[in-house]
């Protein structure tokens, strides 16, 4: 599904590079914890996956594509099979939730059928049935990002992408978002979860890749946030 | 891809930008009026010249039947073959002369027809009324006088005519105009590609949130930018269409209900010639400020 091979990464001005020589292979269906301070190239990581960066070194392969080969006008087609959130949920405020979702098939051109049936099954799914005409605003911080996760996920993709996503939730909205990601990851998905929450990543019991100043210093499955020894 | 979304998206992305694209529109129209009144200008300028004023210098017009009676110069009589031999043979001899030559009263007659073809004096003339001539091309077009002096004074001769001295004075004020036109076209060209790649800017600015998402949920390139360029050919086209109703209003009210009306002598542009521009205009209109904004995008807007 993703792998790495002796992947480093340098942005131009800076010395050092964010990430040095990264080699790791992650399998369909796994749950993924990135964790590492910040700085430490987490970021650059995913932004690797999402090839919104292009690796200095080695070869990123997502999704059984070589990115580095992977020409421009086909970018495109490859994000359609990645849903991705954010800590800062990312949606459209002048839009209601169905028309957030919906916009997500709509630039891809799907047909409107199949988006009128689409949305409210996916919001179903995160437990946002019936919101569909309520604005962002008006939505807490756990469920606006439950809208993101619907827009992520509407498209069925094969690797969901989460950069800190309960960064700016309090603890027990953030355990119902790990529950949903966790049920998102039972139907296949493959889950990366960036992030700084201890004890998510603690309770989770799932694989922790840690990144130190962009080095790979540890890679363990059913692992903690912390050294463990 | 789905029509109503593309055009609600254009509609708020102009609406949001009201007023630099109400200056793309105004640059745009004024550029294109000038480009199209510049063309329609040269077009007038060909139609007065004739058939003979870019190919010859000086014409010697031949006495005929009909000018014994009205003119002195011909109270000898029309001019006859021996006297036409007579002009032709010492014209070849002349170093001045590039060539000569001679417009019988048919040809005389088509040439007038094509010129001033349209106009209420026209149909009053006939081919007997039409004069022979000689069309003489000079080596060096001052040297009119040579010629002058050398035939005005001839039997069978009405006149000698230096075609240009008529005519030149007002036809460089009509090419210094055409210029300054076109001039003022590119400059107002420039103002409008400038506020276009500006308005482009700003909108993709005011606009990231929405790309940004289109990036990741995988929304094909094309898609992302259709909207911005839609914007500016929209914009562009909205300034053609004022371009060419300023393009009819000067045929209308300028050129139909004034200069006909006052300046009888001269056959004017028609409806036809401002019709055929106005495609050109729209074509310009459309394509210009559309390639403008997809160069800008290169830049501002991340794919």
């Amino acid at each position: 599904m993703i792998r790495f091979d002796n992947v480093s990464k340098s942005y131009p001005k800076q010395n050092s590079p964010a990430l040095r020589d990264v080699s790791l292979e992650i399998e369909k269906g796994e749950f993924v914890f990135l964790v590492g301070s910040s700085g430490s190239g987490k970021s650059t990581f995913l932004r690797l996956l999402l090839r919104e960066e292009r690796a200095s070194h080695g070869q990123v392969h997502v999704l059984g594509k070589d990115l580095a080969r992977l020409s421009n006008w086909k970018i495109p087609q490859m994000r359609r099979q990645l849903g991705t959130i954010f800590q800062d949920f990312r949606l459209l405020p002048n839009k209601t939730v169905g028309q957030n979702v919906a916009f997500a098939l709509e630039v891809i051109g799907k047909p409107r059928g199949e988006i009128r049936k689409g949305v409210p099954q996916v919001l179903d799914l995160v437990g946002l049935g019936g919101k569909e005409d309520r604005m962002p605003g008006e939505l807490s911080g756990g469920e606006q990002q439950r809208v993101a996760i619907a827009r992520a996920f509407v498209n069925r993709p094969m690797l969901l992408i989460a950069d800190e996503p309960t960064g700016n939730l309090d603890p027990q909205t953030s355990v119902g978002i790990m529950k949903l990601l966790d049920r998102i990851n039972r139907t296949g998905t493959t889950v990366i979860m960036a992030t700084h929450d201890q004890q998510i990543v603690d309770q989770m019991r799932k694989r922790v890749i840690e990144l130190e100043k962009g080095r790979l210093v540890r890679d363990q499955s059913r692992g903690v946030y912390g050294y463990q020894h | 891809m789905r029509a109503q979304f593309v055009l609600s998206e254009i509609g708020v992305g102009l609406r949001r930008n009201l007023t630099m694209t109400f200056a793309v529109i105004v640059s745009v129209a004024l550029s294109l009026a000038l480009f199209g009144g510049s063309l329609l200008m040269r077009q007038q300028v060909s139609t007065m010249k004739g058939y003979w004023y870019d190919k010859v210098n000086v014409s010697i017009f031949l006495c005929g039947k009909n000018d014994v009676s009205s003119d002195p110069a011909c109270v000898k009589g029309a001019a006859t073959e021996d006297q036409k031999k007579q002009i032709k043979s010492d014209l070849s001899k002349m170093d001045l002369v590039e060539n000569v030559q001679f417009e019988t009263a048919d040809e005389a007659y088509k040439h007038y027809k094509e010129q001033f073809g349209g106009s209420p004096v026209a149909g009053s003339v006939t081919a007997d009324q039409m004069q022979e001539s000689f069309r003489i091309k000079l080596k060096d077009p001052t040297k009119y006088k040579v010629i002058s002096s050398a035939f005005a004074d001839r039997a069978g001769v009405q006149s000698v005519q230096d075609q240009r001295s008529t005519l030149e004075g007002l036809f460089n004020l009509l090419k210094i105009m055409n210029y300054a036109a076109l001039g003022v076209m590119i400059l107002m060209l420039v103002v409008a590609l400038l506020l276009i790649v500006n308005t482009v800017r700003v909108s993709a600015f005011s606009r990231r949130r929405e790309t940004g998402i289109m990036r990741l949920v995988g929304a094909s390139n094309f898609y992302i930018q259709m909207p911005f360029i839609m914007e500016a050919a929209f914009a562009g086209l909205l300034g053609a269409g004022f371009a060419c109703v300023l393009l009819v209003c000067g045929q209308y009210f300028l050129v139909n209900n004034y200069l006909v009306d006052h300046v009888a002598v001269i056959q004017f542009i028609g409806w036809d010639a401002v019709l055929a521009k106005l495609p050109l205009v729209i074509a310009i209109g459309l394509l210009m400020p559309a390639v403008a904004a997809f160069v800008a995008l290169r830049k501002y807007l991340k794919v």
